[in-house]
């Protein structure tokens, strides 16, 4: 199965999950789809033997509102069960409204207030170098989320301890819940700013598969300073009623929508 | 014997531990001077982090080592730690139940010249309101090494408060500290004192203030609270006087009443700072200003005597 196919899938349990929850976020895991997708299938070594151990890649998702695409993509390896979907943001269910790593196997820090995740991750990435271990660390945030002060204090901090095995994504979409993200707070020019703080920074269309490969090669290979990849996504990305419409940011589609957001996903797999 | 501070006292374990312990990470922000976090780093630097003046970074950071196996000891002064942090203790240390022991000093009003805006009175409650959450608070330098010890050893969270003053010693070498147990120091009548930290040096004090021989009682397990013992203090004294270096709410005497509430057995004086911002001054004219010396305890207490 291709990536691309592999990401319509992804897209496909975040539609269903948001759908069934009447609750959650699509609009922001469905610009992330084709990074995590990549990131689970071609650059991290998790799977479904390792998911559950501390020795292996790790990846924080620091937008952890956008967790139907983390659930998404653990249901497309194979770690948990698509079974699952129906009791997501439901009493009794693992699949919380904002992940919990001591519920979902592969869930590697529990998340949802902005801006933590990412110094998590700075605190994984030491861990790594503590132990002269040679796993990667990997973060997601939103360009929203860069407006959280934490944000800079983390990036501060893995540039100051030269955490070239960390790499943060900024899913750059432009939209956070009360509209363009230059007219609520502009947080831009992130690169910039990230550059300033001591980052390696890469720019990618986050939804080109090759261009993601050449951002991760790229962090990969750079040694003695974190990398930020800037990726330019679309909010709601392959649905297109969605596409660019920050009012998706948190609202699930009712019976006619999500079927046509599934007849645009079927489309789009072939 | 010289006063020792419970700060003095933690960076001195601290650094025992750091070397005996080949996953215990101590993290600070810029004060390793004064947490005295400086001690573990002088030990084994490589596991030592400073973090800036960045305490929300630091927890997040510490519950990022914490889920990599890593037991971590994140300091900075109990203002910055509960307060300015509160937020990433709750959500990234407490709600994965991570092992992060978040050891904060110059707590209270004793803090002295340096004023309301570092003296935090407020850190118990705060910390004791997040669930997983264990709080301490020790009163002297053996005290302290065995609850840095032990918190070692519990699987997840916990809040130790320390001070920044001297203290005299109250515990003997041999002292063994049980989690979730006060700790009888004086066994009396009709009036029992629970007191921890330093006001525990301070209840002890007023032994020749007292008009007759009040039950002292050392509190240093805040959160979960000695119910057992509180009970039975409640049964065999007319009235319970918690005393604490702390807002009146929320803290030790918060925890007291919450546990006695529902026996309806005696009841609960609670001593401490009355809802009110500190101020400059000396330790020792602080304490008197705001209630918590000797002579304000036997005051209260010989009322009841």
């Amino acid at each position: 199965m291709s990536l691309k196919e592999h990401a319509t899938n992804v897209r496909k349990n975040i539609i269903d999950m948001v759908y069934a929850a009447q609750s959650g976020h699509p609009g922001g895991s469905l610009s992330g789809a084709d990074i995590i997708t990549y990131l689970y299938f071609d650059e991290m070594n998790i799977n479904t033997d390792n998911a559950s151990s501390n020795n292996r890649d790790r990846f924080v998702l620091s937008k952890g509102h956008a967790s139907p695409l983390l659930y998404g993509i653990l249901m497309e390896k194979g770690i948990i069960s698509t079974d699952l979907i129906p009791t997501f943001r439901q009493v009794d269910s693992k699949l919380q409204g904002h992940p919990n790593m001591n519920y979902v196997e592969g869930v590697d820090m529990s998340t949802g207030s902005l801006g933590q995740g990412i110094s998590c991750a700075v605190g994984m990435a030491i861990a790594n170098k503590v132990d002269n271990s040679p796993n990667r660390v990997y973060a997601m945030l939103g360009d929203g989320e860069c407006e959280e002060g934490q944000v800079w204090e983390a990036a501060m901090a893995a540039a100051h301890y030269k955490l070239d095995n960390l790499c943060a994504v900024v899913d750059f979409n432009g939209l956070q819940i009360d509209g363009n993200i230059t007219d609520v707070m502009n947080p831009t020019p992130i690169d910039e700013k990230f550059a300033a703080f001591g980052w390696n920074v890469v720019h990618i269309d986050g939804h080109d598969f090759d261009d993601i490969r050449r951002g991760f090669d790229e962090a990969r290979n750079c040694k003695g300073k974190p990398t930020m990849i800037l990726a330019k996504t679309t909010k709601g990305k392959c649905v297109s009623f969605m596409e660019g419409d920050y009012g998706w940011h948190g609202v699930a589609p009712n019976k006619e929508q999500y079927e046509a957001a599934m007849e645009c996903l079927c489309g789009g797999s072939k | 014997m010289a006063k020792v501070a419970t700060r003095e006292a933690y960076g001195k374990t601290l650094a025992k531990l750091i070397v005996e312990k080949d996953n215990v990470i101590v993290l600070d922000a810029d004060l390793t001077k004064s947490t005295k976090t400086i001690d573990a780093k002088n030990a084994r630097a490589d596991h030592h982090f400073n973090m800036g003046i960045a305490e929300g970074n630091m927890m997040s950071v510490a519950a990022g080592l914490a889920a990599s196996n890593k037991v971590v000891y994140a300091s900075s002064f109990a203002m910055f730690a509960a307060g300015r942090a509160f937020e990433q203790i709750r959500n990234s240390i407490c709600y994965p139940n991570l092992n992060v022991k978040v050891c904060a000093t110059h707590a209270g009003l004793t803090v002295g010249e340096d004023g309301a805006s570092h003296q935090s009175v407020e850190d118990i409650a705060l910390m004791r309101a997040i669930p997983n959450m264990k709080v301490f608070q020790p009163c002297d330098d053996i005290e302290t090494a065995a609850i840095i010890n032990a918190v070692y050893d519990i699987d997840g969270p916990c809040y130790v408060r320390l001070g920044r003053s001297g203290v005299e010693r109250v515990n003997y070498e041999d002292y063994t500290f049980e989690l979730g147990k006060g700790v009888i120091l004086n066994k009396g009548e009709k009036v029992a004192i629970v007191a921890t930290g330093m006001m525990v040096q301070e209840a002890l004090g007023a032994k020749d203030l007292y008009e007759g021989n009040p039950t002292i009682v050392n509190m240093p397990t805040i959160k979960p609270i000695d119910t057992d013992l509180l009970i039975d203090l409640a049964k065999t004294h007319d009235v319970i006087v918690t005393i604490e270096e702390h807002s009146i709410i929320g803290g030790l005497g918060g925890a007291v009443v919450e546990a006695l509430a529902e026996h309806n057995l005696c009841p609960v004086v609670c001593m401490g700072v009355n809802d009110t911002f500190g101020e400059s001054g000396k330790p020792a004219d602080l304490l008197k200003k705001y209630g918590l010396d000797s002579q304000a305890i036997a005051n209260k207490v010989n009322t009841y005597l």
